[in-house]
């Protein structure tokens, strides 16, 4: 990923995005494979969102093949999801902090996040790739000796969220660096069809687990969170994403308690055996999309079986993908200090952001800032600020 | 806010399109304990009258943008607009799937982004997988694939500008080398 910047002094006037030097191939490769085989390849598709693809891509098989997800396995999809969340939202507030310089919130936070990734480790064998869910429901059961270790992580997350709230909130600094920065007004959100957090904060109400409700979302009352419920305004900017996120921590909490309260009994999986599976998935015709509303936004499926084995068509979609365009809108008017932060705002899930082109206006010098070099214009930047 | 239900939209369609309306389908998904359904349409509309068919979408409420998927079926390709519309409310969402056919020897379609400035990726993207020809499409550049990709190979075709050829050249420089 490159980005090339058109800057008059401090101030960025044309923004030129430039992905795709790593092209990966994976919907090339999921077309060689039967479904079975993809969803461990939709799971790889990122190693953040790995419930997220595999949740997507099933739904969307279900869909294309006709196939019913037991009560019992729509929930337990809906808790490994849900704790998803919170760790990627987590990991993003780390992050974030990181590129204000903020080092010490770094590790605070994704200490914290640890609690969260141990309990995916043991509830599904796997701290990333959890390798849970199968086309008609989940591999793994949650038994009820495993309930009392998810309740004590999510109160947990109750104790410390106060802490993470209070430094992202309440501090000045924070305040100063990402109030008006970055704005993205509900228009050209919109237009440029942005989704997820990023949508949200500019004051798009929408959320598939609440426009949409599938799995177990369809039992509960999830509502879409955006900033105006703490502040009373939208503004769009890095602010507002981030208090975004920091309430979704608290809504996935809320999603999982209700989970393990009203959890029926029952079977996991619509079909256990695999041969058999396998065998249906073969003599199933039509086509199907499966959506889930990840971390970063909607992610989107389309599958398409056609009586043979192979599927004729996969096509995955991740949220970062509608994400992109939102960029520009976002950077432009802004300062060359500001870039790492705005960037971070829509917590991009790029394999790597490489280096930023930067062409000066005043004498038409191009230069080459590395991510590091970005990154500490950033914290120079926080450090002048005295609140 | 008035909302259609998914026959409705369809009829908006059929009466607007007269015969371009090739195919339609709704289905009816539920989900939960309480089995609460939504909705999902599937139109298949001619090239001639798909422009036309976005802006009618768009009439209805601004449609939110996901992807195009195309797949390759022989002598045609399909394309299917994956929109959805009336988000924001609990459980009103109708996902609206529009398909269209191109023969491979006329691959062209115009672009919607000036309706949808967002599905600019979406095009750029099927233009260099597909091999599909965006008229209007501001942007050319390869979004996805390296700059020094070959031309004339357009990885998700199953023909013979497929990538199969690349793979199995690979493979048999791999077998050489070993």
């Amino acid at each position: 990923m490159t980005f090339n910047f058109e800057i008059y002094g401090e101030r960025i006037e044309k923004v030129n995005l430039a992905p795709g030097d790593n092209h990966r191939g994976i919907e090339f490769m999921g077309r060689q494979r039967n479904p079975i085989q993809i969803i461990y390849l939709a799971e790889r598709i990122c190693g953040i969102c790995s419930a997220s693809h595999p949740f997507a891509f099933c739904r969307a098989v279900e869909n294309a093949a006709g196939i019913e997800v037991p009560e019992r396995g729509q929930y337990i999809r809906v808790i490994i999801a849900e704790l998803e969340r919170i760790h990627s939202h987590i990991l993003w507030a780390g992050f974030a902090a990181h590129e204000l310089g903020f080092d010490s919130v770094l590790y605070i936070s994704w200490r914290a996040r640890e609690e969260v990734l141990d309990l995916l480790e043991y509830l599904t064998g796997n701290r990333i790739n959890y390798g849970v869910f199968m086309i008609g429901g989940v591999r793994r059961d949650i038994s009820e000796e495993q309930i009392p270790r998810i309740r004590k992580t999510l109160e947990y997350y109750k104790d410390i969220y106060g802490k993470i709230e209070d430094i992202f909130l309440n501090d000045p600094t924070i305040a100063l660096r990402t109030k008006n920065v970055g704005v993205l007004t509900k228009e050209d959100a919109l237009r440029l069809c942005a989704v997820g957090p990023t949508a949200r904060a500019s004051g798009i109400n929408k959320d598939i687990r609440q426009d949409q409700p599938y799995s177990a979302y369809a039992d509960l009352e999830v509502k879409a969170i955006t900033p105006d419920v703490l502040t009373g305004e939208v503004n769009g900017d890095v602010y507002d994403r981030i208090i975004v996120r920091l309430l979704e921590v608290v809504q996935s909490i809320q999603i999982i308690e209700q989970c393990l309260e009203n959890m029926p009994a029952g079977e996991i999986v619509a079909e256990k055996k695999l041969v058999k599976l396998l065998n249906q998935l073969k003599k199933a015709k039509g086509e199907g999309i499966g959506r889930h509303e990840a971390p970063r936004g909607e992610c989107i499926h389309y599958v398409k079986l056609n009586e043979s084995e192979l599927p004729e068509v996969w096509k995955a979609r991740a949220p970062t993908y509608n994400n992109l365009m939102a960029w520009v809108p976002m950077l432009l008017g802004q300062q060359i200090a500001d870039i790492p932060i705005v960037i971070a705002s829509i917590d991009p899930c790029i394999a790597c952001m490489d280096r930023v082109t930067i062409l000066n206006k005043n004498n038409g010098q191009k230069s080459m800032l590395t991510k590091k070099d970005l990154h500490e214009l950033s914290v120079q930047k926080t450090r002048r600020i005295t609140p | 806010m008035e909302y259609m239900k998914p026959d409705e939209i369809i009829e908006l369609f059929k009466e607007k399109f007269n015969g371009s309306v090739t195919n339609n389908k709704i289905e009816i998904k539920t989900a939960g304990l309480k089995k609460n359904s939504y909705s999902l349409i599937w139109l298949e509309i001619e090239r001639k009258d798909f422009k036309e068919a976005v802006r009618l979408l768009c009439t209805i409420q601004f449609p939110h943008f996901a992807i195009i998927s195309g797949s390759d079926i022989g002598e045609e390709i399909k394309l299917t607009y994956h929109f959805s519309l009336y988000y924001g409310e609990r459980s009103k969402e109708i996902s609206l799937n529009l398909t269209t056919n191109l023969p491979k020897n006329n691959l062209k379609i115009p672009t919607i982004t000036d309706l949808i400035p967002g599905a600019q990726t979406a095009e750029r993207e099927i233009k260099e997988m597909l091999g599909v020809i965006v008229e209007g499409l501001p942007d050319l550049a390869n979004i996805f694939l390296p700059k020094d990709f070959p031309k004339g190979v357009y990885p998700l075709r199953k023909d013979e500008t497929g990538a199969m050829k690349m793979v199995n050249k690979e493979e048999e420089e791999v077998k050489k080398a070993e």
